[in-house]
């Protein structure tokens, strides 16, 4: 028997293939500059313009051709079915969407997928298996940083790469002093974290998993 | 969204004669504020110009002694560079009190510039608003307006400029670069960049149709102590109800800018003679001629302590 999800999937596909039988039959949807559309052929433009990317997720190269409307998050979660990253907001506004795109955490909801040629993309489900966890998730679970689990994708992901700023001496809006190294203490680690909104309002627990993973009492 | 075809620009200079000739094209660096608007339907751009693969990520020296900003370098990178830090700490403060992390690594310093107000009427395709339909009017007037501007508004528009970054770039006397479709390229004082609403909200910038900006420069350091102070409705993550760059020397003389206050970066040069005088007296000449509203009105007051607590702090 076919589940709900399955046909969920196999009805984006065929939506997905006609689509693109239709915009790359009707005009050249994907230009470049070598080929650079003039005002004609703008006003002729196909109802759906298509375009290839490639990029690397998780340690794979996918391929996709997608409309070019396709966030970077819509192709996470709906052409290569990596649904752990979430779709909170779609604006920029809660982080639930964090992924981390050439070691920096983004929100994939406010970009474009075919953007990122070439990109190496780690998501949620790079980061560690439920066997062997990454610490930064080991720690949300030891500290039950979350309860609904919905924004904990984007918590992790960011928490991940906030560790890293802190490495890099990247100074945020709390950094008493900008010209020394910063330091993680609580209050920079919740201002760094800020991009990240919880309903639940875990926070406390997940200051505490970035502080253990951070090695300092949080 | 819209269907839009998509290119990846290949030079300057073909990007701009590209988004010249090509009806309905934009621009797209970050897109962190474009893909918002685009979303909404807000903007319908029917062909976007991806110019992430031009080389303008880089900070260079000038040989006057300044910095040299590419259009692309991202709000995180300008932010954490060890000149800004050191020599235009205005600027490191500005970006990091500006969106989140994750936003300023997307975030360029040209897309920062040119990013659009949030008026919530420009937002709502329902209401009239003379910046997104011209001629339709302005729900703002009469309407919720506690975050709208106080000074330099118009009867079409009393929208703010949101960004952080421009009001520090403000202080600092910085240059916009840019090359456009058919001639050489041209410099911008920021001073001159972003438009008054007047009668048309809807023409924000200098840039004509195309022109790409390729940097911005700063001049050599002034010194002084640096301070960006932003008031907003919560400790991060908000755009500014107001806020004060400032850049104050031993002697207490200095320079101000405002953000949230209006149309575009605020700062009036003559007021600034009046810093030794302290907070009240600056206030009073850069926001001589103020028309807030009901509900905004607030905004005096909280100018004036706000550049108060910046030059108590400049004290230290
Ligand atoms: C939730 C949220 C909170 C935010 N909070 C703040 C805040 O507190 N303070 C603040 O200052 N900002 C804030 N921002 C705004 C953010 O700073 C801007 O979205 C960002 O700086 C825009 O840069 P970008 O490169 O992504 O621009 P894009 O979205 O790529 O482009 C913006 C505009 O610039 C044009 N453009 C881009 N590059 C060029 C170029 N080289 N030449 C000519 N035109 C160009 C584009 O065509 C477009 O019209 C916030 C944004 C979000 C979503
Ligand atoms: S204030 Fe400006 S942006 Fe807001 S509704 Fe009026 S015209 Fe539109
Ligand atoms: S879904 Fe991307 S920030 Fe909310
Ligand atoms: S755990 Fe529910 S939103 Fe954060």
């Amino acid at each position: 028997m076919q589940g709900p999800s399955d046909f969920e999937l196999s009805r984006r596909k065929l939506l997905l293939g006609t689509a693109a039988s239709v915009a790359f039959g009707a005009a050249p949807g994907i230009a470049d500059a070598q080929t650079p559309a003039g005002p004609a052929q703008a006003a002729t433009a196909p109802a759906i313009s298509m375009s290839k990317v490639s990029f690397n997720v998780n340690g794979r190269v996918r391929e996709l051709a997608l409309d070019t409307r396709t966030t970077l998050l819509d192709a996470l979660r709906e052409h290569l079915h990596l649904t752990g990253s979430k779709k909170g907001c779609d604006h920029g506004q809660c982080g639930a969407c964090t992924v981390i795109v050439g070691g920096r955490r983004i929100n994939s909801c406010l970009t474009l997928a075919v953007m990122h040629e070439g990109d190496e993309i780690r998501t949620i489900e790079g980061l560690g298996t439920p066997e062997n966890l990454h610490p930064m998730q080991a720690a949300f679970v030891k500290h039950d940083g979350y309860q609904c689990g919905y924004c904990t994708p984007g918590q992790i992901c960011s928490a991940v790469a906030v560790l890293d700023e802190v490495e890099a001496g990247i100074p945020s809006h709390v950094s008493a002093d900008l010209n020394a190294p910063p330091q993680l203490t609580n209050a920079e680690l919740r201002e760094r974290m800020s991009g990240n909104i919880c309903r639940c309002g875990a926070y406390s627990n997940i200051a505490e998993a970035i502080s253990e993973v951070a090695g300092r009492p949080a | 969204m819209k269907s839009f075809t998509y290119e990846r620009a290949r030079s300057p200079a073909e990007a701009a004669a590209t988004a010249a000739r090509t009806e309905g094209a934009r621009f797209i660096a970050g897109g962190t504020n474009l893909l918002d608007l685009m979303k909404l339907e807000i903007e319908t751009p029917a062909h976007l110009i991806d110019v992430n693969g031009l080389s303008l990520d880089k900070i260079e020296s000038t040989p006057e002694g300044g910095l040299r900003i590419g259009a692309l370098v991202r709000n995180t990178d300008l932010a954490a560079d060890p000149r800004v830090r050191r020599d235009y700490g205005v600027l490191s403060r500005a970006l990091v009190a500006g969106a989140s992390g994750q936003l300023r690594n997307k975030a360029t310093t040209a897309g920062n510039l040119l990013q659009r107000t949030r008026c919530p009427y420009f937002y709502d395709t329902n209401q009239p608003c003379n910046k997104r339909r011209p001629g339709s009017g302005c729900a703002a007037v009469g309407g919720f307006s506690r975050q709208h501007a106080v000074v330099g508004a118009s009867e079409a528009c009393i929208a703010t400029h949101p960004s952080d970054m421009a009001v520090a770039m403000r202080v600092l006397d910085a240059t916009v670069e840019t090359v456009r479709p058919d001639g050489p390229a041209r410099t911008i004082p920021i001073a001159d960049f972003h438009h008054l609403p007047g009668n048309t909200p809807d023409v924000e910038t200098a840039l004509s149709p195309g022109e790409l900006i390729t940097a911005v420069t700063l001049p050599k350091p002034v010194g002084g102590t640096h301070i960006y102070r932003k008031v907003r409705d919560r400790a991060s993550y908000a755009f500014a109800l107001v806020s004060v760059a400032a850049i104050v020397q031993r002697d207490g003389t200095g320079r101000v800018a405002l953000g949230g206050v209006a149309h575009k970066p605020w700062r009036i040069e003559s007021a600034e003679t009046q810093l030794p005088r302290g907070a009240k007296a600056v206030t009073a000449q850069l926001l001589s001629g103020a028309k807030p509203t009901r509900e905004n009105a607030f905004k005096l007051p909280l100018v004036e302590r706000t550049l108060g607590a910046a030059l108590a702090e400049a004290k230290g």
